[in-house]
């Protein structure tokens, strides 16, 4: 039998404030990505054209369904912005506020640098201090077990993929040193 | 029978000890995904199918629908113990499962949700085993009209009946089907849209977009919240699960009728997450109590995981079938499918009968491993929850990178995911729908090739479109749906305006 008592907690170490700031509202979020994607559409729209967009003998050329596509991309898009436009008397909501932005930005720049750091020294040892490190400095886990876990993990996931499913990940120069 | 036939035939391809050892794997995992937050169905599948890349098909795809299944059944968990739906389609389930926690009942929530969740799937199963080879069969006369007719009917039917704001659909669809026409044009050999780059060259992955569409934009997503949770632990003894197996029959009515809602809007593109809250909605309607629900109602737990269920089970019935994903998860087990090799659509159960047979059996089979498998080991389960967040966001960080690489063994998908996980997060933020896009990508390709093969069989003739009373039902049937909104809000007026004439004629 189930006992209410018996609870299950987990504690945020650094939780984003409730009264931060906003940065900036979804309304101009929206009206910012949608005038990206217009002038993706455009972009896009002209070098299809360039492929050519009519009918020839045997049907739409290669350009054809694209080049539309991205005229219905563009009139969305104006459509939206149109929208917010006339809507831009009335109070928007917060897309994102000070304290959310840090804690995004947190994981965010690691990801990257993970990123970065695949392409130079493989994704094992990337992954191995991409664990380490966020254990480490955003969880505030002790650092031996921020350790031990990242060289677990990368050690399993290397024997998973590597070993066990022939999955062929890019490596760098530790990995050759144990003849990989 | 011949379906029972074929279904024995599915049941002896599975019986075999590694195909068996696979889908616990999958099971477990599957559990594993759907209990943490930031990790769902759709993403779990995407960041696992690199590991199947080596198997044999059959192997491959039974896994994946057990992670399937078992993230279905691991969302239940958390919505349940900790007041938190890991899937959007366990929001439901919340608003009875938790009270029912609170009030010391979460055994018996659980063990309801996972029954309930368990007769869902199997009555979609049924209706795949016994619909799903008709339909094919019925299919495997389609050409190229047919077939762009059934796309578009896809297509419209997200844009006319979804519930987001018209013009964000149709920016995420047609974004979608561009980034699917960019690489080589399949049938004039022309490139398109490459700019002169050579990473181009080979198309925008649908993986790798959905890969960082669901996978890293959720990481970021969560990492804005707060992470503490505070939840009830629960283990289920054989004594609950008696007591509320014996009080099923009573509920028969919702759980068919949850059912029914689930398999129709699992075909349809609804998807699970309406179908739960139909099912709910439905339940409380036809209640005698209405008040009684939100404070811990076993029905209102049976009600939105039944339909549930059996919405993200025959989702897989049009995939199988016409080759045409009735979900996200449906859509990357698709993209799957053409990355083992096989090609999508209704010759696949002529071609390859072992594979669809054994998929269908490892759903019945499945289904109640994974029943035994969450109702014993529920404790274990919610425990996960204790490891921080902290360990577990980097952890899924890699194991996308390794997905998204793994496809092409290409480091330029690796930053096209970083820039997908971006492109998600905000979408999410502003409301613009990401399953239009999915389908739109997986489905751009074929729809654009069935439309321009349609062509040159009939010389440039639109009408083609029309030449037969299948095909132009259809055809007329999507662009019905397409303007759906503007039909029915004509029709309403309408009604209004005979009921206003008519008012003032009795006058």
């Amino acid at each position: 039998m189930s006992k209410p008592e018996v609870e299950i907690v987990v504690e945020d170490p650094d939780p984003p404030a409730r009264d931060s700031p906003a940065v900036t509202s979804t309304r101009t979020v929206e009206v910012v990505a949608a005038l990206l994607l217009l002038a993706l559409a455009v972009l896009l729209g002209f070098d299809n054209w360039r492929t050519g967009m009519s009918w020839d003998s045997t049907g739409p050329q290669a350009g054809y369904f694209p080049f539309y596509l991205s005229a219905i991309l563009a009139a969305a898009c104006l459509f939206g912005i149109g929208k917010e436009f006339l809507a831009r008397k009335q109070a928007s909501e917060t897309f994102v506020t000070r304290a959310q932005l840090r804690r995004v930005t947190q994981v965010f720049v690691p990801t990257l640098l993970f990123c970065v750091v695949t392409q130079w020294l493989g994704l094992y040892v990337a992954s191995f201090l991409l664990v380490a490190g966020f254990m480490a400095f955003v969880g505030r886990i002790a650092a031996w077990k921020a350790v031990l876990t990242a060289l677990l993990f990368s050690l399993i996931m290397f024997v998973t993929f590597e070993i066990a499913f022939d999955v062929i990940m890019p490596k760098g120069p530790l990995e050759a040193l144990f003849g990989h | 029978m011949e379906a029972f036939g074929l279904l024995i035939y599915g049941f002896s391809v599975l019986l075999t000890w590694k195909t068996l050892a696979l889908m616990m794997v999958g099971l477990v995992l599957g559990i594993f995904v759907g209990v943490l937050p930031g990790l769902g169905g759709p993403n779990g599948v995407a960041i696992l199918l690199p590991l199947t890349f080596t198997m044999d098909p059959t192997s491959a795809i039974v896994m994946l629908s057990c992670i399937y299944w078992g993230a279905l059944f691991g969302g239940a968990i958390t919505s349940i113990l900790f007041n938190i739906p890991g899937e959007a389609w366990s929001v439901a389930t919340t608003f009875d499962g938790y009270p029912m926690a609170q009030q010391g009942k979460a055994a018996e929530a659980l063990t309801a949700a996972f029954t309930s969740s368990f007769i869902g799937s199997l009555v979609a199963v049924l209706l795949i085993t016994f619909l799903a080879p008709g339909i094919a069969s019925f299919a495997l006369r389609f050409g190229p009209p047919e077939f762009f007719a059934v796309y578009l009917l896809t297509f419209c039917s997200f844009v006319g009946l979804g519930r987001e704001e018209k013009h964000k659909t149709i920016i995420s669809m047609t974004l979608g089907l561009l980034l699917a026409g960019v690489g080589m044009d399949t049938v004039s050999g022309q490139l398109r849209m490459t700019f002169g780059s050579n990473e181009l060259l080979r198309g925008i992955n649908f993986l790798v977009a959905v890969i960082g569409l669901f996978g890293i934009s959720e990481i970021l997503l969560t990492m804005e919240e707060r992470l503490a949770l505070r939840g009830h632990a629960a283990s289920i003894s054989p004594r609950v699960v008696l007591k509320v197996w014996k009080e099923l029959p009573r509920y028969w009515a919702t759980l068919l009728r949850s059912s029914a809602i689930g398999c129709w809007l699992g075909i349809t593109p609804g998807g699970a997450i309406a179908a739960s809250f139909m099912g709910y909605n439905l339940a409380k309607r036809f209640a005698r109590d209405k008040d009684s629900f939100g404070k811990g109602r076993i029905e209102g737990v049976f009600a939105p995981e039944t339909a549930a269920h059996a919405s993200g089970t025959s989702a897989l019935l049009p995939m199988l079938a016409l080759g045409i994903p009735g979900s996200g998860t449906a859509a990357i087990l698709l993209g799957g499918l053409m990355v083992w090799g096989l090609n999508p659509g209704p010759l696949l159960f002529v071609e390859h009968k072992g594979f669809v047979w054994g998929l269908i059996a490892s759903m019945y089979l499945g289904n109640v491993v994974g029943l035994i498998l969450v109702l014993t080991t529920v404790p274990l389960f919610a425990a996960v929850l204790r490891v921080p967040f902290s360990a577990i966001a980097p952890m899924i960080v890699v194991s996308c990178a390794i997905g998204a690489y793994a496809i092409q063994n290409a480091m330029f998908d690796i930053w096209l995911m970083l820039v997908f996980g971006v492109v998600g997060y905000a979408f999410k933020k502003i409301g613009i729908p990401l399953a239009p896009f999915t389908l739109a990508l997986v489905l751009g390709n074929r729809a654009e090739d069935a439309f321009r093969l349609s062509m040159i069989g009939a010389g440039g003739d639109l009408r083609v479109f029309w030449s037969n009373a299948l095909v132009g039902s259809i055809t007329t049937l999507a662009l019905v749906l397409l303007f759906w909104p503007l039909i029915s809000g004509a029709m309403a007026q309408m009604r209004n305006a005979i009921r206003r004439d008519a008012r003032l004629g009795t006058k």
